[in-house]
């Protein structure tokens, strides 16, 4: 692009965001921040301002925020545009607009898309419908879950022991309502942190009093006479009565709307380039459509340039603040988005961090403290270095771990540690077999995990 | 006020709790849990705590802190060899 065009750009161009949570309004700030003067419009299905989704399942389900007051902070004015309440439900590349669900249609100069995920839904849609069955993503679902939870149910079942099902259990038993977790795997927590990890976490759920179930799926939902739901049932064929279930199977890409666009989106996300730019369905990158935060998917060179979706608060951030960068540069300009993978979680009183990508790894040692003690630093070793580290109420210790990272250290640790115990050698990690449906992990592996082998190229009609 | 606390940089310092304690309040050893919107007469106390923070983690609206700006990678590039 032109110096000229690019200047133009700046002063009056007209740059869209089509997603108006974390990653969109970071996005907008930083359009604004680095001189951006033209019109910014942001797009939204909720009828929200942007607001956060993390205390969504921890201090509002404790009675300590309300669900509609986790509004984002913003550092500037963004003089923005907003259209909330609207979905973006097409995207013409060639004509540059953007279709919404009320027929309007928004052109721009440059598009970035940070439409993120949603819950997964419960798959039978009638149980589904039934009343008393929750998802956990929205405000709106916030509110209605504290309003169940606050009500003093008989008992609370989960379908899904991941972070988000985990934390909602957790909620519950600080509420001191009895709780049933349902989980296919051999322990919560495993799809992100692997089964040394996992039985840690069983330790925590079942010494809090949750009734945990594993290696156990839901076969069905049962409603009384009045649409609402009163048992579950299990493929052990064991009946468990309930009148709140939550439904916390992990997410699902919003990228529906972009189906028949010609971009490179499906059930994935949105595959980009380190610049954050969209590719199209044909694998050309694209120079004028961006994306962003839970909906993107990316190469990272540490992590051998595999494509990587992260569902991390942290990831949508940066890259928010990355793409909005590039979209107002030229090329010597742009940055890549190398974000090292961090994500957060506390339950049962346990503040739970990790850095990198412990899925890739294949074993694990407990570099400090002891799982046992439940206060602990477990390290991730892939092909003879670290790739990943995780903590358990031991967080200061991370950003030590992430350099380690960063420069591609050795594994086994050969450095010495503070509080090293006898447990300290590595084991297996024990992650399930990726290929195998679990939850949904929160760091998605896409360029070529085995789970890859399981997919099937269905050609779209462009 | 709007708030919000980058909970990749807390470290669980817990000063924060001791400056706001209506804002924001440990759960366990270092969880932290928060009232993402404090009351208007919170302000000077929610400044303390924005100006008190270690790892700078919180970002008010209209206090001066440095928020979630600043967490090393995720601003720039690292040279990964």
């Amino acid at each position: 692009m032109s110096a000229d065009h690019l200047g133009q750009l700046r002063r009056e161009g007209r740059i869209v965001i089509v997603g108006a949570s974390l990653a969109g309004l970071r996005a907008a700030e930083t359009l604004r921040a680095e001189g951006f003067a033209g019109e910014l419009t942001l797009i939204g299905d909720e009828p929200y301002e942007p607001y956060d989704r993390p205390p969504l399942s921890k201090s509002v389900l404790l009675g300590k925020a309300s669900p509609h007051r986790t509004d984002l902070p913003h550092r500037r004015e963004i003089d923005a545009k907003w259209r909330l309440g609207v979905a973006a439900t097409g995207l013409d590349l060639s004509a540059k607009r953007v279709r919404l669900a009320d027929g309007d249609e928004v052109e721009y100069d440059r598009l970035l898309i940070a439409t993120g995920v949603r819950a997964r839904p419960w798959f039978k849609e009638d149980e589904a419908r039934l009343d008393g069955v929750c998802l956990l993503r929205t405000r709106d679902d916030a509110d209605d879950l504290y309003q169940r939870l606050k009500a003093g149910p008989r008992r609370v079942f989960i379908i899904g022991a991941g972070f988000a099902g985990s934390e909602v259990a957790s909620a519950c038993r600080e509420m001191g309502i009895p709780v049933t977790v349902a989980e296919r795997a051999g322990a919560p927590l495993v799809g992100a942190l692997g089964g040394v990890i996992g039985a840690v976490a069983t330790g925590l759920q079942t010494e809090n009093g949750v009734d945990l179930r594993t290696h156990v799926t839901v076969t069905g939902l049962e409603g009384d006479a009045t649409g609402r739901v009163r048992a579950v049932h299990l493929s052990d064929e064991s009946v468990v009565e309930a009148d709140v279930v939550v439904v916390s199977l992990g997410s699902m890409r919003n990228t529906e709307w972009l189906n028949g666009s010609g971009l490179g989106a499906g059930p994935r996300g949105i595959a980009c380039d380190a610049g954050c730019r969209a590719f199209d369905f044909r694998g050309i990158v694209t120079d004028d459509v961006f994306v962003a935060g839970d909906v993107a998917r990316s190469p990272h060179a540490l992590f051998g340039y595999q494509f990587l979706s992260l569902e991390h608060w942290g990831n949508a951030v940066a890259q928010a603040q990355t793409a909005a960068h590039n979209m107002i540069c030229d090329g010597a300009d742009r940055r890549p988005h190398l974000w090292m993978p961090a994500f957060w979680s506390s339950m049962f009183g346990v503040n739970i961090k990790s850095v990198g990508v412990p899925p890739m790894g294949e074993q694990i040692m407990i570099t400090q403290g002891s799982l046992a003690e439940r206060r602990f630093v477990g390290v991730y070793g892939y092909k003879g270095r670290i790739i990943a580290a995780v903590s358990f109420d031991n967080t200061r210790w991370l950003e030590f771990y992430q350099r380690q990272i960063e420069r591609g250290a050795p594994f086994p640790v050969e450095f010495p540690t503070v509080d090293r115990r006898p447990e300290g050698r590595p084991v297996d990690a024990d992650f399930p077999d990726p290929s195998l449906p679990t939850h949904g992990p929160m760091i998605t592996l896409s360029g070529y995990s085995p789970a890859d082998q399981q997919l099937v190229f269905h050609p779209a009609r462009h | 006020m709007r708030l919000v606390v980058d909970l990749n940089k807390c470290q669980g310092y817990a000063q924060c709790a001791f400056l706001a304690p209506d804002v924001f309040a440990m759960h366990g050893e270092e969880s932290l849990i928060y009232n993402p919107h404090a009351p208007e007469e919170q302000r000077e106390r929610l400044a303390r705590a924005v100006a008190a923070c270690p790892v700078q983690a919180i970002t008010a609206d209209g206090l001066e802190g440095l928020g979630e700006r600043g967490t090393g990678s995720a601003q720039e590039a690292h040279d990964v060899r």
